[in-house]
């Protein structure tokens, strides 16, 4: 086996990932942890100032109910979120999100996030739950304020570049975390009483629409690379809504954000006949049940309408960009200073968008010689991706907090301690945790909070030490770093170290991952269409995959973390397809169509499609679990 | 080739124990070559053009050259970024310049206070989360009636 030293870390509360929902927890197991005497320690695979999905920056800050104001209620986001998901969500963990998300929003500005305001001094709102800001240091602020909070009250520990591969068990109950740093020689083991699941959602399960150096212009991060669903999977947890992927509508190629256009600037979309899907195919929303009546237009069935489209040979779609400016110029259009004034403001706006996100999409606009207000540009249906945010829904099945339950509810989702998976000690928050959508960057942030205090209280009723076994520590370290050591074996046994018969690098294992989901399981080949035997053959392929996964092969400590990143995506894969298979009807026609049943179930599937591997017989459990509702019953099914 | 790196400004983050560009990307693609002491992006097919090798570059010579498959070549985006603010100057194929600052922070560097200034009132087993119900802006965070 390679030669690598042990270090094992012990810890009360241990955090996993950087991004929003870790450096949420932080900042919150900090301070419970003082007050109770526990040590905190947080782990993440690259830099906290620059790691996760915000790691560039954000031109808007999504979640923002704006309680204080009496702008909104709870109760509007959960039905908004309920609405936008075809009306699978748990209300308690969104309602939970949303009751304390503005208290995170308000430190973000304390802590130095520019947030707009207008003349009055209030917050500049790109839609009813949006803000707009200045996003560029976005994460470096927020990281700043969870490495203060660890550090400062000398209770934590961060230890960065540190790859988390999987969960360790005391019995039923999670032990900790084992890893290796991708700097040097040094397998961890992280032992601890409550274990926070923070490391992102999952990019590159399917295959990406561009596939030379474009691939790495996804969307989400590459680097999201589905740890979390394996962390919770091989812990034994239950997860729910692995069926749902996200499939966003972004300006094509690179992706640059397009809620500024259709929020802020009230941008319209049309195709190549100057026809706008969202009037022309109207109808087509009455075969979506009450989702298809409701405002707004759920996303996935706005994504289906502009897609009809697009297969009818309509394309390109168009971003009416240089419309939607005019329009709002010619408010001024009798003062020819103002006039000048708002244009050159309108322009700032447009490219800060892109500057502060996705500042591909700005070298795109200037490879082309494209100005927004003189020529409009397309945009496109992206990749399937795996979160728990947006409009995705995907993770583990979480026990809601105690006081949001009705009596009807208690039963199915609550079990202890808010946050908290099946798994006793495994909390999880962000893109980890399921069926509570729409969180975002700040929501995420509020959830790291939530479930980083309930994990304090867990390690303050638990507090004993988990018991570890030497020999499973160290059957683990040999399977982890196992792909060094077979690239080792065998790499004179061919002239290209690319080239092997013996072993398989973790590229070409990410390109058949990724053409197996694409081409059986939905992807942009496939028009996201699929259906069982397409489903099927896909588990039959995965099977093969993922026997040859013991023969991955790596030559430094960067492919092993490659490695491992892509055996992360094949088990999202899996769990994806399997909850595509056990869900029998269509409910998200933009994300994916089922086309031999091609229609809502709402007699049969109005549930939560679940399931569950279990570590001890390598088997796949599916199940499903009622749909209850904690607001009154005007709001209860769904809001017509 | 997403970033790259410009061999006579680079001088390999003298003196450092890692360069500054291999410390900050967040998927681990910014490697130092020891024999020529100048940083290479290791995998440009993973590079999310995030620019924090760019920005965080103390000799400017890190650069992003867009997607060859599917960017017409030509056009750069180049960050100045300061404590408070930055600028970027954009230059389109056809020879156009436009530059844009905008802030970044309003805070000194360093100087976020995890409290925010917002006193906590709840225990560990109350709902209201540490600097609340201060930090929501109300007297009481939301319950179930």
């Amino acid at each position: 086996m390679a030669d690598f030293e042990t270090v094992v870390v012990e810890t009360d509360v241990l955090i996993l990932g950087g991004g929003m929902a870790a450096c949420g927890a932080a900042v919150e197991a900090a301070y419970w942890a003082r007050q109770n005497g526990l040590k905190v320690t947080l782990v993440d695979k690259a830099a906290v100032d620059r790691s996760g999905a915000v790691a560039m920056g954000l031109s808007a800050i999504n979640q923002y109910v704006g309680l204080k104001d009496g702008a909104n209620t709870v109760k509007d986001y959960v039905d908004y979120v309920r609405n936008d998901l075809m009306g699978v969500t748990r209300e308690d963990l969104v309602a939970n999100i949303a009751r304390h998300v503005d208290s995170s929003v308000h430190l973000f500005e304390k802590w130095g996030l520019p947030i707009w305001k207008d003349e009055q001094g209030n917050y500049v709102h790109e839609g009813r739950w949006q803000l707009m800001i200045n996003g560029e240091s976005y994460k470096v602020v927020i990281a700043e304020a969870a490495k203060n909070a660890l550090l400062d009250a000398g209770v934590g520990q961060i230890f960065e570049r540190v790859f988390i591969v999987g969960p360790i068990m005391d019995g039923e109950r999670c032990a900790g975390a084992v890893g290796f740093s991708v700097r040097e020689n040094k397998f961890y083991v992280f032992k601890s009483k409550a274990t926070l699941v923070a490391m992102g959602g999952a990019v590159h399960v399917f295959k990406p629409r561009s596939s030379g150096e474009g691939m790495g212009r996804a969307w989400y991060p590459p680097w999201n690379s589905g740890s979390s669903a394996y962390f919770t999977l091989k812990a034994g947890a239950e997860m729910t809504c692995q069926e749902v992927r996200f499939i966003p509508v972004r300006f094509k190629d690179a992706y640059g954000p397009v809620g500024a256009w259709f929020l802020l600037f009230k941008s319209r979309a049309t195709n190549a006949e100057g026809g706008n899907y969202m009037i022309e195919r109207k109808d087509e929303l009455e075969k979506w049940g009450p989702y298809g009546r409701v405002k707004p237009v759920p996303a996935n069935l706005r994504n289906y309408l502009g897609m009809l489209d697009t297969m009818e040979g309509k394309g390109p779609i168009h971003m009416r960009t240089e419309e939607a400016i005019g329009k709002i110029a010619d408010t001024h259009k009798d003062d020819p200073k103002a006039y000048k004034k708002k244009m050159k403001e309108l322009e700032s706006e447009a490219w800060e968008d892109f500057l502060d996100m996705t500042i591909s999409q700005a070298l795109l606009w200037a490879a082309t010689n494209l100005q927004p207000e003189d020529r409009s540009s397309e945009i496109a249906a992206a990749e399937p991706y795996f979160i728990g945010s947006h409009s995705g829904a995907s993770g583990a099945w979480i026990s809601g907090p105690e006081d949001l339950q009705t009596d009807g509810t208690r039963k199915e989702y609550f079990w202890g301690y808010a946050h908290m998976s099946t798994v006793p000690g495994l909390f999880c928050a962000g893109d980890a945790s399921g069926a509570s959508s729409h969180k975002f960057s700040s929501g995420s942030h509020a959830e790291g909070r939530i479930a980083a205090k309930a994990a304090v209280k867990y390690v303050v009723e638990h507090n004993t030490q988990p018991k570890l076994e030497a020999a499973a520590i160290e059957a683990l370290k040999q399977e982890i770093l196992a792909p060094l050591d077979t690239f080792e074996q065998f790499k004179h046994t061919t002239t290209d170290p690319e080239v092997n018969p013996n072993y398989i690098k973790p590229r070409m294992f990410m390109f058949r991952l990724q053409k197996i989901m694409d081409e059986y399981a939905g992807g942009i080949s496939a028009q996201f269409t699929t259906n069982e035997a397409l489903l099927k053959r896909a588990l039959e392929l995965l099977a093969f995959l993922k026997e040859d996964s013991a023969k991955l092969a790596a030559a430094n400590l960067h492919e092993l973390m490659r490695c491992w990143e892509n055996v992360h995506r094949m088990w999202q894969a899996e769990a994806h397809v399997r909850t595509v298979l056990f869900r029998e009807e269509t409910r998200w026609p933009g994300y994916y169509f089922r086309a031999d049943r091609p229609k809502v179930d709402e007699e049969k599937w109005h549930v939560f499609a679940n399931c569950r591997f279990d570590p001890a017989t390598n088997g796949w459990e599916m199940m499903t679990r009622p749909i209850l509702h904690i607001f009154p019953k005007e709001t209860a099914k769904v809001a017509a | 080739m997403p970033s790259y790196v410009n061999p006579d400004k680079c001088d390999g983050c003298k003196a450092q124990d890692k360069t500054a560009c291999q410390y900050i990307c967040p998927n681990d693609l910014m490697v130092l070559d020891k024999q020529t002491m100048k940083a290479y992006n290791q995998d440009v097919t993973m590079c999310w053009e995030c620019y924090n090798c760019v920005k965080i570059c103390p000799n400017q010579a890190v650069e992003i050259r867009s997607y060859a498959d599917f960017v017409p070549l030509g056009a750069s985006a180049t960050p100045m970024r300061s404590t408070d603010s930055i600028i970027w100057t954009i230059k389109f194929r056809n020879g156009t310049i436009k530059r844009f600052k905008f802030p970044i922070r309003t805070t000194p560097e360093g100087k976020a206070v995890p409290d925010g200034g917002f006193e906590t009132k709840g225990d560990l087993n109350a709902q209201e989360l540490f600097t609340e119900p201060a930090s929501v802006g109300m007297a009481d965070i939301f319950h179930l009636n």
